[in-house]
């Protein structure tokens, strides 16, 4: 009986022990995951003096210096760039969305011949990169004159994110009951009809769409920079990349700019982060 | 009776589309119209280009007798593609058993707090690379005094500190792969084995383990396509030179050399053209190999 007790003692000190060590473990490695961006944010409002001094402190009044945002604001137009980098990743993302969701209904539902060939075809950009076609692109854009437009990166996201959208929502619309469609259907409803009946029930699918489609877009740095590095087409990403190069030995300056990238997409994440990491988890089982 | 003749019109369009192949294409067409014209078309357009001179004149496969005969030439795209090899090889190294890790230990049941670890480890995998390879160049800057060895200014040290950074921001996929694949084992499976007697080491490594490994070709392939078309992270922090002595100079560097130029100059459609078809080249045979070799070899369990 005693022995038992010592027994069952042991092992439940041990299972609390490895909990811990579970612990440990997972905060230590939050720390390391989120600690650069604390340090970057904590240092734009200090001076440089104490930048350099005592860059793990937080700033103190005597401290508290405000002068790279002033900077910043002078002169880059960030609320351009920010600006520039919503209406692109919204209408990327609106579009992916809307142009794979019909392609994947009609790939999972209509039978006809050719349909396997039409599927790879489709299917295939997930593994070919599109920056391989950078060279094909900018001629085509230059000859349609849409260099330096906003439009051009939008129509390269939504062809860049189709394949693996129509991947995704196809196993989505592949679980849609074919009982339910038919009952449409006999209803006297249209195949836009029936399409649309069917999108409430792929809505995990449509949010994993949007996730995996959103953090590419808003964080591309290589097609801002050869398709529209203008000024007024300029991105968050590339107008940050610009001002950070520009303004190299302006400490301040440079911890100002970064904390003004990081926040804004910071705050979305934490506040959808439920959603947009069920989105992930989702789109990566299927 | 009134709605007989608007029925009787309509009827013709009706069985036309009634066609599936009909019906599939006006659903496909979106789709079909904006990948070829803007993926498809550009990319065999930049694999042409690579068969053209710089004026558009035929040259046959001069361009890549440049790239791979001309001295200067060959030594940046081997020395390129043995560092981007390098990069990859240290993405596997580290993001593997790294994600893994985080993944099982997230899983660990009636874990508290498991949802907050896991939104702040994807922290930096939100954020772009622009941001976070600023972030890192000032925290390993000497300048700065955090990290007093010149981690970045090293020909030795510079292409694995930048491969560690790069792990350190997307290690959120790898993990959330390894995540959903672990959270989709039925429990069943695994109190089965706990009941059976055996430890919670054991039945993973017995139990999951074996589940989670076709996860690690997938995340293999992804990284290899990823890395060979990295860029962004060497333009920032070791600018368009990738220095020091081009010691972190990758296929997507010396593509966008090629192809826009340097601060010294050049740069040209051809041989950005050129270039490019050679990385498509090398992630193609990535593919065969994953495809021939992995595929073939791990055995994947319907659940």
């Amino acid at each position: 009986m005693v022995h038992t007790d010592v027994h069952v003692v042991r092992r439940r000190a041990r299972r609390v022990g490895a909990r811990a060590a579970v612990h440990a473990v997972l905060i230590g490695y939050s720390l390391l995951a989120v600690g650069p961006a604390l340090l970057v944010v904590a240092n734009s409002f200090k001076e440089r003096q104490a930048i350099f001094d005592s860059p793990f402190s937080l700033p103190t009044p005597s401290t508290w210096d405000t002068s790279g945002y002033e900077t910043v604001f002078d002169e880059a137009s960030f609320p351009t760039y920010f600006r520039n980098s919503l209406m692109v990743t919204l209408l990327s993302v609106l579009g992916v969305i809307v142009v794979s969701a019909m392609a994947a209904h009609a790939l999972s539902e209509f039978d006809f011949r050719g349909r396997g060939l039409l599927r790879i075809y489709l299917l295939a950009g997930i593994m070919v990169p599109i920056r391989l076609a950078t060279v094909g692109l900018v001629e085509l854009f230059g000859s349609l004159e849409m260099i330096n437009t906003l439009w051009a990166l939008i129509l390269v996201y939504i062809a860049m994110g189709i394949p693996l959208g129509i991947f995704i929502l196809s196993q989505f619309f592949a679980q849609v009951p074919t009982e339910l469609k038919q009952a449409a259907r006999v209803d006297g409803a249209g195949e836009w009809r029936v399409f649309a009946v069917t999108l409430p029930l792929v809505r995990p699918g449509l949010g994993a769409v949007a996730v995996f489609t959103m953090l590419p877009v808003f964080n591309d740095l290589w097609f801002p920079l050869v398709l529209a590095p203008g000024e007024s087409t300029r991105t968050m990403t590339l107008g940050a990349q610009q001002f950070l190069g520009q303004f190299e030995t302006n400490w301040n300056a440079m911890l100002a700019a970064l904390s003004l990238a990081i926040v804004p997409v910071l705050v979305l994440y934490v506040l959808f982060s439920r959603q947009f990491l069920r989105g992930l988890t989702e789109g990566a089982i299927k | 009776m009134r709605l007989a003749p608007a029925f009787a019109a309509s009827s013709p369009r009706r069985r036309r589309l009634r066609s599936p192949g009909a019906r599939a294409l006006l659903f496909c067409a979106p789709a079909l119209v904006i990948y070829s014209t803007f993926m498809v078309w550009p990319l065999l357009q930049s694999l042409r280009f690579a068969l053209l001179d710089d004026a558009g004149d035929w040259v046959g496969l001069d361009n890549f007798d440049k790239l791979f005969g001309d001295p200067l030439w060959s030594e940046r795209f081997w020395r390129a593609l043995r560092q981007n090899m390098q990069f990859f090889l240290f993405h596997c190294l580290v993001q593997n058993p790294v994600g893994l890790t985080l993944a099982a230990l997230l899983t660990v049941q009636r874990l508290r707090g498991a949802n907050v670890y896991r939104t702040l480890i994807f922290v930096p995998t939100t954020l772009s690379v622009v941001i976070v390879g600023f972030a890192w160049r000032l925290i390993l800057s000497p300048l700065w005094g955090i990290v007093h060895t010149p981690l970045l200014g090293r020909t030795s040290t510079a292409l694995p500190t930048l491969s560690l950074i790069s792990v350190w921001q997307w290690i959120g996929i790898p993990m959330i792969f390894f995540y959903a694949t672990l959270i989709s084992i039925p429990k069943e499976l695994i109190d089965a084995s706990r009941v059976d007697g055996a430890s919670a080491w054991r039945t993973f490594w017995r139990v999951s383990f074996p589940l989670v490994l076709p996860m690690f070709g997938v995340i293999t392939i992804v990284t290899y396509i990823a890395n060979m078309n990295a860029f962004d992270l060497v333009f920032t922090v070791q600018g368009v030179q990738a220095g020091p002595a081009y010691s972190t100079d990758l296929l997507g560097t010396l593509f966008y050399r090629s192809a826009y130029g340097s601060v010294q100059g050049g740069g040209d459609r051809a041989m950005g053209a050129t270039v490019a078809s050679a990385t498509f080249a090398v992630i193609l045979v990535g593919l065969l190999l994953f495809f021939l070799v992995w595929r073939r070899r791990v055995r994947t369990y319907q659940l």
